[in-house]
């Protein structure tokens, strides 16, 4: 078990390097020059040189790199050129929406998917199998930016429930703070649910129909003892993969949802930087998703040998 | 020891059973009728739309659905229907060739991946595959358009390049099994070498996989073209798209809740359609896997 | 009072027939040995016993399991019986076990199930009924997973996990098919005795009447479904009535006819062959593990010669095909085809390959599905400096399907409209129409039913004469290595530990390995012969 995290460690370790070049070699390498980019193109000549100045342009390509990396390895992200302020400090600021949103939506989307897909496998082809696959058919299908409309519509403008958008901060009380997370949070959750739903039911049943499914069953199990003592945990295993995977698409949905809803959190940040063309922002904002998926994926894998004894012992 | 039980290949369907039995899913006729209807609103727009998009009517500007736009008029008094028929382009178009690039790059890696399993080459593939990963679309789409500024060319490539992974994996993962079967083995003690035997005996038989996953990301296409446009990230204006309709609704929804409506309701359906056929083909093609997917 | 009785069952899956009329019973103590080829309905008979049957299943008939009615009770009350009155062995060890729990849990849960006992007697007990399936506590703790035992060691604690509540009944479905001979000799003397112990009545269903014909105290014969011979072991094989009956075991311990024609002139000639292996490190700075798939192998195949290679799995037969075949290189010794060494440096030699066929075992596996027969028995011809074309290549095609029992009609035809015998028929063309020297047959006839494996030793034999033909014959199944080859090769770790003529092995064997192997083997009673 030691040397399999281990092992997950390096390649987590080197999935980050090799990120991070990439990351680098688009957002600083790809304009040209950094520094006229942000200006855009009326600067004046000498404020584009005090700017490479002050981002430490001037240097090598491997200065520059080495120094972005050593800065974000001791917290400094660097001062946002439009803000004048550390983004390190806006970046933590932003993190107390969307970290909050993307646990509040995976928790509402696994809470509904695994019921769902649990029940439509054991009943499969009964009406309550028929309907959960056809609901999560369109689940699938729904663009998230388009189902948060359609639900602003609904709760917040037609019946009032909820506001249309914004965020008190949480100094203004847990429940209003959660409640104008709730509208986002559903809109991120149902699509990742229906997708999470199906999953689980075709494991399930591909599980269901193994060789010692039939073993247990003629140990006297009953079907619902069987698929609760032995189909379940094994049928985790490739869900446990989606919802790994998923969580990169949550990121990326959240930063759209985070639009629909005027949300300050890190989606909203990394458009107002692109507009205002403050790459430092971005490519701090785009380096701390990455290493998100890249830590969720790597806890997954380590799920998945606390599973699986197979992988525990195999290295 | 070898084991008397045979690993049974689906018999292959003559093409008339085919047919027949193509008729007979629902899915499939549901989801291929809808995706035909969308691509033919694409191609009908190319020489007729109802009204002409190019042309801002300020008079008829926010009208409900009626009998003239039988889906009303934006803020601009364009013709939703036209717009949605022109933006129906877009999204296929985006689509279509960020699968393209997908399964141009994608699939020979996989076959390339499988026939040197084991190897550094593999791995390096598949490494650089789980990288892709960590990015979704959407962040590849803002890296891009942070350096090169926001584009409908930007947002094929950022899409494309996220489906070069998935298809370089499906590819593997058939490669690999077909690797492991005797008819390959014969094809070996029949003097030829990898690249043959992938082209002739691999990848005719990891077609059907490839359509399957085809269709699955042509969906997913249009779905992240819908987001980044809503974003500001895909399609400029003037070019009608989708998730840009949306966009522009946004602030008019509590009074033009139809411009929010068709747009959305048109990815919706496109979406369902392409997944349905998707469902229907997989089915088809594997009747092993009917059993377990609805 | 019998234990299990089955009378004029009827069964349908979707409306489609499977079971006509089977009508069978089992006394305490009893062993019934129920046998037929594949699609004959014996392990559909024994699903319907434990009421474990496909969706869209419906039966008519009696099935009485020691006087319930099983085809009237609720699924609640069949669940008590399961496991409690009747225990079920499989066919497949491997995937038979949840790979994710341990097997003292696993055992166990077949008494928590029945009794209302607490967790650790029922590990205590567990661990009786592995040591009662002879795997001791010290080398089998309860703690143990799965993956981590070999085939015949999870088939025990199958075994195990079916006899725990020590059941009246147990039935096993091919339980030995997918083992070695050693092991599958070792399981079948395991259920003997547990029978022998517990008093309890066995119905085991196999296709090989060898298996049965020593343990069995009746004997059913059945075939599309239906019992078309019953009667008591081993009485039954000097008596069959059926046709069918008589068929199978004429096919069983069928010997084709054939004339020794061993040359002195040395055709393949392989001489301290060595092939390692390096798997992938297991640690991260480790040294990387090496595996000796063959160890130095030397033996000489002459011309017109059939000599047969025999060994369990893992052996190194495998490897050491691949090997002749110029598939894999080889990190010692030299391999020679009438003097020409089969790598050339680093490259295979085209000249030596061309003279090489193979037949694999798996007839289903062995066609690309979406090529037409013409294509798919002419691919060797890439071996070729000059392929034949047009006419040339259509007679070859055709002489090749004729030569082998079919005709040239069916080259245009896909592999899915051919049966298993058929598509072993068209691996033969395909090894034939390039004229090889020799034929390396790897398995070729293990996945079929006993009489079409007859009618293809028929046809190896008739093409040997024809074309003067040399076979490598590979297999696990010694009955079949001994019927077709002159000499023999026996192979364990990599070594050949004897060889020598096929009938001086085969009743004088040497070396102690040889001996238990050829003690393993099930035979036929004699009177059947």
């Amino acid at each position: 078990m030691l040397r399999y995290t281990l092992k997950r460690l390096v390649s987590l370790a080197i999935s980050l390097a090799v990120a991070s070049v990439v990351i680098f070699l688009a957002i600083e390498v790809l304009p040209g020059d950094p520094a006229a980019y942000m200006l855009g193109v009326n600067a004046q000549e000498d404020t584009v040189a005090a700017l490479r100045e002050q981002l430490g342009l001037n240097g090598t390509m491997w200065e520059r790199y080495s120094s972005w990396i050593g800065g974000l390895l001791t917290g400094d992200f660097g001062i946002s050129y439009t803000y004048r302020t550390p983004v390190a400090d806006m970046i933590a600021d932003r993190m107390q929406v969307s970290l909050p949103l993307a646990i509040y939506a995976l928790t509402l989307s696994t809470l509904i998917a695994f019921p769902a897909g649990i029940l439509a496998a054991s009943r499969r082809g009964s009406a309550a199998d028929v309907s959960i696959m056809g609901i999560t058919q369109l689940g699938v299908a729904i663009p998230n930016f388009w189902f948060a409309m359609l639900m602003v519509l609904i709760f917040a403008i037609n019946l009032r429930w909820f506001s249309a958008g914004g965020f008190p901060g949480w100094d203004a009380g847990l429940y209003p703070a959660l409640k104008s997370l709730t509208l986002p949070a559903i809109s991120l959750a149902l699509p990742q649910a229906s997708i999470l739903a199906r999953i689980m039911r075709s494991s399930l049943l591909d599980t269901l129909s193994e060789d010692f499914i039939r073993t247990a069953r003629a140990k006297g199990l009953t079907r619902a003892q069987a698929l609760r003592r032995h189909a379940l945990r094994n049928a985790l295993i490739p869900v446990l993969t989606i919802i790994g995977l998923q969580f990169s698409f949550l990121l990326a949905g959240a930063i759209i949802i985070e639009n629909v809803f005027f949300l300050p959190g890190l989606g909203r940040l990394i458009f107002q930087s692109i507009s205002s063309r403050d790459l430092i922002v971005v490519e701090s904002v785009v380096m701390l998703l990455v290493f998100a998926v890249v830590l969720v994926n790597f806890a997954v894998e380590i799920t998945y040998a606390l599973v699986d004894p197979r992988l525990r012992h195999r290295s | 020891m070898s084991d008397p039980r045979v690993s049974h290949i689906p018999p292959q369907a003559a093409p008339v059973r085919l047919w027949h039995l193509a008729f007979r899913s629902r899915n499939l006729v549901i989801g291929g009728a809808l995706t035909l209807i969308f691509v033919a609103a694409a191609l009908i727009s190319f020489v007729w739309t109802p009204f002409d998009i190019t042309q801002l009517d300020i008079a008829n500007k926010i009208k409900s659905p009626s009998a003239r736009n039988p889906l009303g008029t934006d803020h601009f008094g364009r013709d939703i229907l036209s717009m949605i028929m022109v933006g129906a382009r877009t999204s296929i178009a985006v689509a279509v060739v960020a699968v393209g690039i997908g399964m141009l790059f994608g699939v020979p890696l996989g076959l390339w991946a499988a026939a040197r399993k084991g190897s550094l080459l593999d791995e390096v593939i598949m490494r650089a595959n789980d990288l892709i990963f960590a990015f979704p679309a959407l962040l590849i789409a803002i890296m891009i358009t942070a350096a090169l500024g926001p584009s409908a060319i930007n947002a094929i490539a950022a899409i494309g390049i996220f489906n070069i992974p998935v298809f370089a994996r499906i590819t593997r993962s058939g490669a690999l099994s077909l690797w492991q079967r005797e008819f390959v083995m014969a094809a070996r003690v029949s003097g030829k070498n990898a690249a043959r035997i992938s082209v002739e005996h691999i990848l005719p038989n990891v077609t059907n996989l490839l359509i399957v996953q085809g269709t699955i990301q042509f969906s997913l296409g249009i779905l992240a073209e819908a987001g980044l446009s809503y974003v500001g990230l895909g399609a400029q204006p003037p070019i009608p798209s989708w998730g840009r309709m949306l966009a522009d609704s946004q602030t008019m929804i509590s009074f033009a809740p139809h411009m929010a409506l068709f747009p959305g309701l048109a990815i919706l359906l496109t979406v369902l359609g392409l997944n349905l056929m998707g469902d229907g083909l997989r089915d088809l093609f594997d009747p092993k896997l009917r059993r377990s997917r609805q | 009072m019998t234990l299990l009785e089955i009378e004029s069952l009827d069964l349908d899956i979707h409306g489609t027939p499977i079971l006509r009329d089977v009508s069978l019973t089992v006394a305490p103590g009893q062993i019934v040995g129920v046998i037929g080829e594949s699609g004959s309905g014996k392990s559909m008979t024994a699903f319907a016993v434990m009421q474990l049957l496909p969706n869209g299943t419906t039966c008519k008939g009696r099935v009485t399991l020691s006087g319930h009615d099983m085809l009237a009770l609720p699924e609640a009350r069949l669940c008590k019986l399961r496991g409690d009155e009747v225990g079920m062995v499989f066919q497949e060890p491997m995937t038979a076990l949840n790979p994710i729990r341990t097997i003292g849990d696993q055992v166990a849960e077949t008494i928590l199930i029945h009794e209302d006992v607490t967790k650790a007697e029922a590990m205590a007990r567990a661990r009786e009924a592995l040591n009662r399936v002879e795997l001791p506590a010290d080398r089998f703790p309860l703690t143990r997973y799965p993956h981590e035992l070999s085939g015949g060691q999870r088939q025990r604690v199958v075994i195990a996990m079916a006899i725990a509540l020590r059941p009246k009944l147990l039935i096993a479905d091919e339980p030995t098919t997918a083992l070695d001979v050693t092991t599958q000799a070792q399981i079948l003397e395991l259920l003997k005795r547990l029978v022998r112990e517990d008093g309890m009545g066995m119905l085991m269903i196999t296709h090989d009447l060898a298996v049965v014909a020593d343990m069995a105290d009746e004997i059913v014969i059945m075939q599309h479904g239906r019992v078309v011979e019953r009667g008591a072991c081993p009485a039954i094989f000097s008596n069959l009535q059926h046709p069918y009956s008589k068929a199978l075991l004429a096919a069983s311990s069928h010997i084709p006819d054939r004339a020794c024609r061993t040359t002195d002139a040395p055709l393949l000639e392989v001489n301290r062959v060595v092939r390692d292996y390096r798997l992938p490190r297991k640690t991260l700075f480790g040294a990387p593990v090496v595996i000796h798939a063959v160890k130095g192998v030397s033996f000489t195949l002459e011309r017109g010669e059939s000599l047969g290679l025999v060994g369990e799995s893992g052996c190194g037969k495998s490897t050491l095909t691949r090997a002749i075949l110029g598939l894999e290189e080889v990190q010692g010794g030299t391999i020679r085809l009438d003097g020409q060494p089969v790598f050339d440096g680093h490259r295979v030699n085209r000249a030596v390959r061309r003279r090489m066929q193979v037949v694999f075992q798996d007839p289903y596996g062995s066609f690309n599905p979406r090529h037409r027969v013409e294509r798919l028995v002419t691919e060797p011809f890439h071996l070729l400096e000059t392929p034949p074309t047009g006419a040339a290549r259509d007679r070859a095609v055709d002489e090749a399907l004729t030569s082998v029992g079919l005709t040239p009609a069916d080259k245009d035809k896909y592999i899915h409209e051919f049966s298993g015998g058929q598509r072993q028929r068209i691996a033969i063309a395909r090894a034939l129409i390039i004229k090889p020297d020799l034929i390396i047959l790897d398995e070729a006839v293990s996945a079929l039913d006993v009489q079409v494996r007859a009618q293809i030793l028929d046809l190896l034999a008739e093409l040997s004469a024809k074309f003067g033909l040399t076979y490598l014959f590979i297999s696990h199944d010694l009955s079949v290595v001994r019927s077709i080859t002159d000499r023999v090769l026996v192979m364990k770790s990599g070594e050949i530990v004897e060889q020598g003529p096929t009938t001086r092995v085969f009743d004088d064997p040497q070396h102690p390995y040889t001996q238990q192997l050829i003690a393993a083997a099930p035979r036929l009673p004699e009177t059947a012969a």
